[in-house]
């Protein structure tokens, strides 16, 4: 348990210190895009970790709600109404979103989602009039949260850390409450459930409304710090770039997906840089997760510490598992 | 006022009639056994009266309300509980988290996103006791996956328990236990109250016989006998159809 708590200050320490300690702006900026696609990965990971539904379209959902600030940015409404346009635009879409793929579980969610990803890429590439199409929007700016400029790497980066440190906690209280309890029992028996007295559908709605509103903020996020919004944005490989983070960070663990987000954007953004073939040792990284840690890097690293705990210090009192 | 009134009751699977005209009277208090060979469609009743399946025809009624078009969730609100034949528990969550999960589903709080579960604390002693209850009390903070099939059937029944039901659907609750563990679930049976009505599927005839008041006999979807533990254990259509010769 302590060990917990010193590798969770360490790790808060040295968030809060990014742009002291970083070489660059150019990695501050990268810790920004971490920190954003970990907020995505945390709405995903309510879905395919605590409801175990696994959803191959939410890229779509992350792109309406930038589209949705790009747009109203451009009819000329200032930030505020911008965000809150994208965030409303983006919970309806999830409702609809969630309406149409709560039909299914397993396999058949997986195939509606998928499909319905692939329906918003496709309007966001060919609704020219709203989209521009492959040309995507320019976004001038970024708001000011109570009067404080944002446009430095610096800045943003902080706004984006309070923004994800908040989100983290408010996954954390839902994960460890009652409504939390529920919905990880409607993935493990939901037949049961339902005889226990659990409305399961509404369960599962409700948490996907969750999920849409991270994914939501992280759209926004995501059009403010590249200032640009593409379809390129929303396509498959995207969705399953976030759900490739929640796996191999740790499904159904509350630190995995952040984890899983920092490798992924670390390697596509800065290995990148020396390596030509980055896609390559993505996959390769992703393969050795699989074999050596099915489980995700999270849980399989805090085994592999438990292991290595037990067999060199064996005088130390076993501790149980946190 | 019955308890459980079942009337003329049928669901088809296209051409097999797996429930036909049923009628079934449960009384306050009452423990009704219903035996029947394989395949008779007593699990089949079962998944109808909890509503899992939904009737072709015929009415269901509990206390006297009808629940015939009932959700099953909304069923267990007004007082039903069951327990699987196969057992249905949460793997990876301990004893006393599954008995919790059981009595959060009735609470008011199961929508509450905002607080540690830890926090309801009322509901875990609810749990606790109801682990007490059936022998459990002592290993309750022990995860699921290392426990043993019988103390796995005495959480199933833990967890009905602890619903505070009118009426407790117990499905095939002997199968598979050791003799050991069939005297122990026995032990918890027979201490429920009788102000829980107990419908019971059971093969095992030694500890099932003791246990009813009335029998049912099903056979290819139809009641064929009923009566008390006498009468039809001494009908001669029961030996033919179950008990054998």
């Amino acid at each position: 348990m302590s060990t917990r708590i010193i590798v969770i200050a360490v790790a808060l320490v040295a968030l809060l210190t990014v742009p002291y300690w970083m070489p660059g702006i150019y990695y501050v900026n990268v810790a920004s895009q971490i920190l954003f696609y970990a907020i995505f990965a945390l709405g995903l990971n309510l879905l395919a970790g605590y409801a175990g539904l696994v959803s191959l379209g939410h890229a779509g959902l992350f792109g309406i709600a930038a589209y949705a600030t790009g747009y109203t940015l451009q009819l000329g409404y200032g930030h505020p109404m911008a965000i809150l346009t994208a965030l409303t635009i983006g919970m309806a879409s999830m409702a609809v979103y969630a309406v149409l793929s709560l039909r299914a579980t397993g396999i058949g969610f997986i195939m509606i989602t998928l499909a319905l990803g692939e329906i918003i890429w496709g309007l966001a590439y060919r609704w020219i009039s709203i989209t521009n199409g492959d040309n995507g929007i320019n976004v001038q700016g970024r708001p000011e949260p109570f009067g404080i400029a944002i446009t430095s790497a610096g800045a943003f980066y902080y706004t984006t850390l309070t923004v994800f440190l908040v989100a983290l906690a408010a996954v954390t209280m839902f994960v460890r409450s009652p409504f939390g309890a529920a919905l990880m029992g409607t993935r493990d028996q939901a037949r049961r459930m339902t005889a226990l007295g659990y409305h399961v559908w509404a369960i599962r709605f409700w948490t996907c409304m969750f999920s849409g509103l991270l994914t939501a903020i992280a759209g926004v996020l995501f059009v403010y710090y590249t200032q640009f919004i593409s379809p390129q944005a929303l396509d498959l490989t995207a969705s399953a770039e976030v759900l490739l983070m929640v796996i191999s960070g740790g499904a159904g663990t509350l630190l995995g997906p952040v984890v899983g987000a920092a490798l992924v954007v670390v390697v596509k953004s800065v290995v990148s840089g020396f390596l030509e073939r980055w896609n390559m040792l993505l996959g390769a990284i992703f393969v050795a997760i699989v074999i050596l840690m099915p489980e995700g890097l999270v849980p399989g690293s805090a085994r592999l510490w438990r292991v290595a705990m037990t067999k060199f210090a064996p005088s130390e009192k076993r501790k149980p598992t946190p | 006022m019955s308890a459980l009134t079942i009337s003329q009751l049928s669901k088809s699977f296209g051409g097999l009639h797996v429930t036909r005209s049923v009628n079934l009277n449960v009384e306050p208090g009452e423990r009704r056994l219903i035996i029947g060979p394989n395949g008779a469609g007593k699990t089949t009743l079962f998944n109808q009266i909890t509503g899992e399946i939904t009737p072709d025809s015929g009415s269901i009624k509990l206390f006297g309300q009808d629940i015939t078009q009932v959700p099953t969730r909304r069923r267990a609100h007004l007082g039903m509980a069951r327990t699987y034949q196969i057992i249905t528990l949460f793997p990876h969550d301990t004893i006393l988290h599954n008995v919790t999960l059981a009595l959060l589903g009735l609470s008011p709080a199961r929508w509450n996103p905002l607080t540690a579960l830890k926090r309801q604390s009322h509901l875990i002693e609810r749990a606790q006791e109801a682990l007490e209850m059936v022998g459990l009390g002592a290993i309750a903070a022990r995860p699921l996956a290392q426990t043993s099939y019988g103390e796995r059937r005495r959480v199933e029944i833990a967890m009905a328990l602890a619903q505070k039901p009118k009426v407790l659907l117990l499905d095939e609750p002997f199968a598979g236990l050791s003799i050991d563990e069939r005297q122990d679930v026995h032990k918890c049976l027979m201490a429920i109250p009788r102000d829980v009505t107990m419908v019971m599927i059971e093969h095992n005839m030694d500890v099932a016989l003791e246990f009813a008041d009335r029998i049912t006999l099903l056979h290819f979807g139809e009641v064929i006998v009923e009566g008390t533990r006498n009468e039809v254990v001494e009908d001669p259509r029961t030996r033919e159809v179950y008990l054998g010769h």
